[in-house]
């Protein structure tokens, strides 16, 4: 089999050009969204695109709840509906949209309706602008049966999830982390798909697995070169999606290597990685060498100053540490 | 169409419609007093002339999205008696298989989208819906149904300026009947009215009394047909009054039995339009369809009680596609 062609994109394009494959091939397709016109929205990801697919973008006001509710009455009356909110702080606006509709049509009609439908939203840090434009809530919705959500971490996972959701005849909400739309990668071309409930093995490793999501895989890959310099071969999982969260990969590297850490960006309280830690407790117990640790952000909303702001987040030296904590004393301490 | 086109025939069938809500209601009311019914149930007895009259007005191929108070919504849009009460009995024959019951009753084929559990979510429902027949440019209208107490949500302006901006083929139905649960409007609201509203959003908007089948109809006729030529949403607020509690459990302790009394005798639309067409001699039939209207509820019981409940693992059924 040789191997697909690839070209750099970054996050941004990666998301812009699914979106553009797909409006091209489903002309039932809607996108609704607020400031999607002039610039391509707030981080421009649908530049360009009004110029061929005008009438099939809603420029909407700001009322996000009916944003949401009226791309999930678009998919429901057999169209696909595509929703951005600028920031997923404003998911919470949105939420009886997304969590008692959307989520549960499907269940509630017993299989009589379906809302094909994604929730697009940057999530995550960005410089400075505090507590309702940095929230990581991913939690919220892998808690709600009825929602896939995504988090990718790479140009081309954002597409393929991205083209996977599109395709798909379920919500998804599909978390982008701001700081990475500026980050290149390799995406292949073509039509390119990738599962839901998959996830990523970024590197191999034989004595910690390190298990990420959204912007922490990087940071969890910078932290794994660290421990790498000490001699520990840290195995980093990305799962991609977490809902589903794809449970094999994650206990068979655990039962490889029996340690974890588990890393999100989120507030560590009721987060993803705490249900992840506690699955792998569940079911990796008696292959574990040490507890399972969690890297998160502590319990506080996030502040602007910069000296308080680095405090509200995990941070990848708290990744080493954590790893090194697990690790035999002659190399971790 | 004005209203005295209306034929004596369609008078009638609108009659009988009525008739089989009421019987439909009273029907499963009392099932839920011999314990078939898990849940509580929203009586929309005394409204019938509003779901009647309006959904008149629609075509096969439209949508209606309804409220938590449905059942009236889905039987005048055409879903059958037996499966909605095998849907209220929690079995595998209702229409969602047992798991929406009362709250989520839904016959989609037919273009309900849904009884819903929460107040005020239907707006933007069927503003979607409204919004799919424009990108697909089809002259297929969206309907909502909500209570005068749904007003007060922020979705209902959302959608009034959402619907008005992109010219939505939306009609907008307040029910108002006077009461949020057990709270009277003029306690909960400063007006005096729900369609002058629409003024602000350059939407037309019309109050009139909804137990005057005629006139339902005709507001409803005219602002569909206002909604398929591509002119944008209107708002139809029909004063009404439901004879039973909010839900089944209401003692109703915020009004008189004499006061619920009065309603049923000079409030009731099914009596009204009875009255008419009998002293117009076209109603000579009544205690015969009167029989057949009980026959199909007994019918639809008899369905109810022999569909079997949903096997365990449909618990896990329907959550993804």
């Amino acid at each position: 089999m040789s191997m697909p062609e690839t070209r750099e994109l970054t996050f941004r394009d990666a998301i812009r050009e699914a979106l553009i494959e797909e409006m091209a091939a489903q002309p039932e397709m809607v996108i609704i969204g607020e400031d999607i016109t002039p610039g391509g929205g707030t981080f421009g990801i649908h530049a360009g695109m009004a110029e061929t697919f005008g009438a099939r973008m809603f420029e909407a006001p700001i009322s996000e709840a009916s944003i949401v509710g009226v791309a999930v009455g678009a998919a429901m009356a057999g169209g696909r509906a595509v929703a951005e909110i600028m920031y997923s702080d404003f998911l919470t606006v949105c939420m009886d949209e997304i969590v008692n509709q959307a989520a549960k049509m499907r269940y509630m009609t017993g299989g009589q309706a379906e809302v094909p439908l994604v929730v697009r939203s940057p999530i995550g840090m960005t410089r400075g602008i505090a507590a309702q434009h940095s929230q990581s809530l991913e939690a919220w919705f892998a808690h709600i049966p009825g929602l896939r959500v995504a988090m990718p971490a790479s140009p081309a996972c954002a597409k393929g999830l991205l083209k996977t959701a599109l395709r798909g005849r379920d919500p998804v909400v599909f978390l982008e982390h701001k700081m990475l739309y500026g980050t290149k990668g390799p995406v292949p071309a073509g039509d390119h798909l990738l599962p839901y409930g998959q996830a990523r093995i970024v590197r191999a490793g034989d004595d910690i697995t390190l298990i990420a999501t959204g912007l922490t895989v990087g940071w969890a890959c910078d932290a794994a070169d660290r421990l790498s310099e000490r001699g520990i071969s840290a195995e980093v999982i990305d799962p991609r999606t977490v809902s589903p969260i794809d449970w094999e990969t994650i206990l068979d590297s655990v039962r490889k290597t029996s340690r974890a850490v588990v890393i999100n960006e989120a507030t560590l309280t009721c987060s993803v990685a705490s249900e992840i830690a506690a699955g792998i407790g569940e079911s990796c117990f008696a292959y574990l060498d040490g507890p399972v640790r969690r890297v998160g952000s502590p319990f506080v909303p996030k502040p602007s100053t910069p000296g308080l702001e680095k405090l509200a987040y995990p941070a990848v030296d708290e990744i080493v540490n954590q790893a090194l904590s697990l690790m035999p004393r002659r190399q971790g301490r | 169409m004005t209203t005295n086109d209306l034929s004596t025939e369609t008078l009638r069938a609108m009659w009988r419609d009525m008739l089989r809500i009421r019987a439909f209601e009273q029907g499963a009311l009392y099932q839920s007093t011999l314990g078939k019914i898990h849940g509580a149930l929203h009586s929309y007895e005394g409204q019938e002339s509003c779901a009647v009259g309006v959904c008149a007005a629609l075509k096969p191929g439209d949508y209606v999205a309804s409220t938590h108070r449905g059942h009236g919504h889905t039987l005048a849009i055409g879903a059958t008696m037996d499966r909605m009460m095998a849907e209220l009995f929690g079995r595998e024959d209702g229409y969602c298989r047992g798991k929406g019951g009362s709250l989520h009753i839904a016959d989609v084929a037919a273009g309900m989208l849904g009884a819903n559990g929460i107040v005020g979510a239907g707006y933007a429902i069927a503003a979607g819906a409204a919004l799919m027949q424009k990108v697909k440019g089809s002259d297929q209208v969206a309907l909502v149904f909500f209570g005068e107490g749904a007003v007060t949500r922020g979705t209902f302006h959302e959608v009034m300026n959402m619907a008005a901006l992109w010219k939505l083929p939306l009609v907008m139905v307040c029910e108002n009947n006077e009461y949020a649960q057990y709270m009277h409007w003029s306690q909960t609201m400063v007006f005096e009215s729900i369609a002058p509203l629409a003024k602000g959003y350059g939407t037309p908007g019309i109050t009139l009394d909804g137990n005057d089948i005629r006139a339902v109809f005709a507001a409803a006729d005219a602002a569909v047909r206002r909604a398929r030529a591509g002119e944008g949403p209107s708002l139809i607020e029909l004063r009404t009054q439901r004879f039973q509690g909010h839900s089944s459990g209401d003692p109703q302790v915020y009004r008189s039995k004499e006061a619920i009394a009065d309603l049923r005798r000079t409030r009731d639309p099914i009596t009204r339009l009875e009255a008419e067409l009998k002293a117009a001699g076209a109603l000579d039939d009544a205690d015969a369809i009167r029989r057949e209207v009980e026959a199909e509820v007994a019918a639809a019981v008899a369905f109810a009680d022999a569909s079997p409940y949903p096997a365990t693992e449909e618990v896990s059924h329907h959550v993804y596609a």
